[in-house]
C-alpha cells in the first residue's frame, strides 16, 4: 500500500511536470493565460469602477480586488476542463492507461498542475492588488487564511473541471462551460451587491458558493463588504468551506469512477 | 505470447467484437488485416488493458488481461492510432517523461530516450517540439516511446495510415529491426501489402471476428492467385474466348455479358499472357491484362465465404 501511494505521488509529479514544462517550452500561452485575469481587474478597476456602487466609504480597488481573486479561481474550472478533454482526445490519456505506472498518478498530477498553476496565478493577481492600492488590514494571518479558501475553492472547482471534462468528448462542450463562466461569477457578490439584484436572483447570487469565498475573503483581508441579512450572507466562512468541501465530496467520487469507467467505452 | 479466446465487445445493439479469436507466437509477427470498423482497434484496445472486454478471455505475455492488468502493462509497447506523444515537448522530453512513467528513474530515463533518439534515428531533431515533426518522424518516435522498457510484445495499431510510401517504408525498416530482437508483434492494417511485408502470419477480420488465418501466400492462393482479364468488342465471341482461356488457364472462366469480361485465374502470369495474345488473335479483343488479387478481392473472397 505504502509504495502504491508513494508511486502515485511520484508520477504524479512526473505528470504534473510536464503541465509546468508546457509553460517553459511555450511561454507566450502562459504568458497570456497569466495576463487575463490581471488585464480584466484593469478594465473593471478603471473602466467600470466609477460607474459601479461600492459599500460605503469604501475604496473601490479594496471592494473589487477579492472579487477578481474569486473570479480567477472559478476561471479554472474550464481551464482543467480543456486539458482533460485535449489528453482524452489526442490519445496521452491512453497512453498513460497502457503504461505501468500508478493509475491514480494521470488525475492526480492534473490536479496537482493546475493547483500550482492557480497558486501561481493568485499570487500575480496579490501583487495586481498592491499596485493598484488594495490593502489587506487585518495582519498576515488572516490574509493567509483568505488565500487558503480561495485556492480551496479552486481545487473543489479542479474536480469538477476533471469530471466533466471526462464526462464529455466534444470541445464545443467546453466552449459552453467557457461561456458560463461569466455569467456565473456575475450571479455572485463579486461586483455588485445580491441586495440590489431582483429578490430570486439575489437568493441565487448569495448562496453561488463563489459569494461565499469572496465574502469570506473580503471578511478576512478586512476589505469593505455587502453584509447581508440572510443566513448564508452572515457564515461567510463557514459556507467558504462548506461549500468547496461539499463540492470536492461530490466531484472527486465521480472523477475517479468516470476515470475507471474509460476501460467501458 | 498473445492469446484471445471468443472475446466480445457490445456498443448498444453493434458488436464491435463477437467471438474473436487469435493466437500469435512468441517471436512471430501477427497481421491483423481488415476494413475500417472490423474491430481491428477495439481487439488491439482490450489486448493492451484499456478496454474491458464483456465475454471471452485473453491472455499477453502470459496474464490475464482482465485480472493482471498491471502485469500486462510490463510486458507491452503501444504504438499507434490510441497511444498518442505529447506534442508541445520535444521528441528527448517525450521519451524523458514516458521513461520516468515506467520507473526508470531520471537518469536511466535521460539515458534510454538518448539511446532511442540515436537508434531511431531523430538524434538530430531531438530537441524539437514533436508538432514540427513529419508523420514518418513522429510514428518513429512513437515506437521508440513504446520501446522504452524492450518489452516482449508490441501492439502496432496502423502505424503507417497516413503515411507517405517513404515513410511508410522507414517504419517497416523500424518494425523489421525490432522483430530481429525477437520482439512479439500484433500489428493491425488496411493494407495486404503491409502484412504481406511485415507479417508471419495473418488474421483477416471482418465484423468483429477472425475470418482467415495464415502465411500471406496461402491466403492469396486460397482465392486463386493471379487472373487473366479479356474484354472482347462483341458479345457473341465470349463463348469461343472463355474456351480458349480455360485451355490455357486449365481453370474455369467466369465471363460477364454485359461487361464482354471473360476472367481465368492463373499460375504463370507472363506465360498465360503471351499464350492468350497469340490463340485470342481471330477474335476482336478491347483490352488484354493479368492482375494479382486486390485486398478488396481477396477480403470480399473471405467475407462471403465466412457468410455461407
Amino acid at each position: 500500500m505504502i509504495t502504491d501511494a508513494r508511486w502515485a505521488l511520484a508520477d504524479g509529479w512526473t505528470v504534473a511536470r510536464r503541465d509546468l514544462l508546457h509553460w517553459v517550452v511555450q511561454p507566450a500561452s502562459a504568458i497570456f493565460g497569466l495576463i487575463f485575469p490581471v488585464m480584466i481587474t484593469l478594465v473593471f478597476g478603471y473602466l467600470f469602477g466609477g460607474a459601479v456602487a461600492v459599500p460605503e466609504g469604501a475604496n473601490y480597488f479594496d471592494f473589487l480586488m477579492p472579487g477578481m481573486y474569486g473570479m480567477t479561481m472559478l476561471f479554472g474550472l474550464s481551464a482543467t476542463m480543456v486539458a482533460v478533454t485535449t489528453d482524452a482526445s489526442k490519445g496521452v490519456t491512453d497512453r498513460f492507461r497502457s503504461m505501468p505506472m500508478s493509475p491514480s498518478a494521470v488525475l492526480l498530477g492534473r490536479s496537482i498542475a493546475d493547483l500550482l498553476h492557480s497558486a501561481l496565478l493568485l499570487v500575480l493577481m496579490l501583487g495586481t492588488g498592491l499596485a493598484v492600492g488594495w490593502r489587506p488590514v487585518n495582519g498576515p494571518g488572516q490574509a493567509m487564511a483568505a488565500v487558503g479558501l480561495l485556492l480551496l475553492l479552486r481545487l473543489a472547482l479542479l474536480w469538477a473541471g476533471i469530471y466533466l471534462g471526462l464526462l464529455v468528448r466534444d470541445p464545443g462542450a467546453v466552449v459552453a462551460v467557457q461561456t458560463l463562466e461569466f455569467p456565473i461569477g456575475f450571479l455572485s457578490n463579486a461586483f455588485v451587491a445580491p441586495g440590489s439584484m431582483p429578490g430570486w436572483l439575489g437568493a441565487i447570487a448569495e448562496w453561488n458558493p463563489l459569494s461565499s469565498t469572496v465574502a469570506a475573503t473580503r471578511e478576512l483581508f478586512g476589505n469593505p463588504s455587502w453584509g447581508g441579512e440572510s443566513w448564508v450572507a452572515q457564515h461567510p466562512v463557514l459556507m467558504a468551506l462548506v461549500w468547496p468541501l461539499a463540492l470536492l465530496a461530490i466531484f472527486f467520487p465521480l472523477s475517479v469512477r468516470a476515470y475507471r469507467q474509460l476501460e467501458r467505452r | 505470447m498473445i492469446n484471445a479466446q471468443g472475446l466480445r465487445k457490445v456498443y448498444g445493439d453493434r458488436a464491435a467484437l463477437d467471438g474473436f479469436d487469435l493466437e500469435v507466437r512468441e517471436g512471430t509477427v501477427c497481421g491483423l488485416l481488415g476494413p475500417n470498423g472490423a474491430g481491428k482497434t477495439t481487439a488491439v484496445r482490450i489486448l493492451t488493458t484499456l478496454l474491458r472486454p464483456d465475454g471471452g478471455r485473453a491472455e499477453v505475455a502470459g496474464f490475464d488481461v482482465t485480472r493482471q492488468g498491471g502485469q500486462v502493462r510490463r510486458s507491452i509497447g503501444l504504438v499507434g492510432q490510441n497511444a498518442a506523444l505529447d506534442e508541445l515537448l520535444s521528441g528527448r522530453q517525450n521519451l524523458e517523461l514516458f521513461g520516468r512513467l515506467y520507473h526508470l528513474g531520471a537518469r536511466r530515463a535521460r539515458v534510454r530516450a538518448q539511446e532511442l533518439l540515436e537508434r531511431f534515428g531523430l538524434d538530430d531533431t531531438g530537441g524539437k517540439p514533436v508538432r514540427t515533426y513529419s508523420g514518418g518522424m513522429r510514428r518513429r518516435l512513437d515506437l521508440a516511446a513504446g520501446m522504452i522498457l524492450s518489452p516482449p510484445v508490441l501492439f502496432l495499431d496502423e502505424p503507417t495510415t497516413g503515411l507517405d510510401p517513404r515513410s511508410r517504408s522507414e517504419v517497416w525498416k523500424a518494425v523489421r529491426d525490432l522483430v530481429a530482437e525477437g520482439a512479439t508483434v500484433l500489428l493491425t492494417t488496411q493494407y495486404l501489402e503491409e502484412a504481406d511485408q511485415l507479417a508471419d502470419r495473418i488474421s483477416v477480420i471482418d465484423a468483429g471476428r477472425v475470418v482467415a488465418e495464415g502465411t500471406a501466400d496461402e491466403l492469396k492462393s486460397g482465392i486463386g492467385g493471379d487472373r487473366l482479364d479479356v474484354v472482347v468488342r462483341h458479345a457473341g465471341d465470349l463463348g469461343e474466348a472463355a474456351a480458349v482461356l480455360e485451355r490455357i488457364a486449365g481453370g474455369a472462366a467466369e465471363h460477364d455479358p454485359d461487361t464482354r469480361h471473360v476472367s481465368v485465374p492463373v499460375r504463370d502470369r507472363i506465360a498465360a499472357l503471351t499464350e492468350a495474345a497469340a490463340a485470342l488473335k481471330s477474335i476482336e479483343i478491347e483490352d488484354l491484362a493479368v492482375r494479382r488479387p486486390t485486398l478488396d478481392e481477396v477480403f470480399l473472397d473471405l467475407t462471403q465465404k465466412a457468410e455461407k
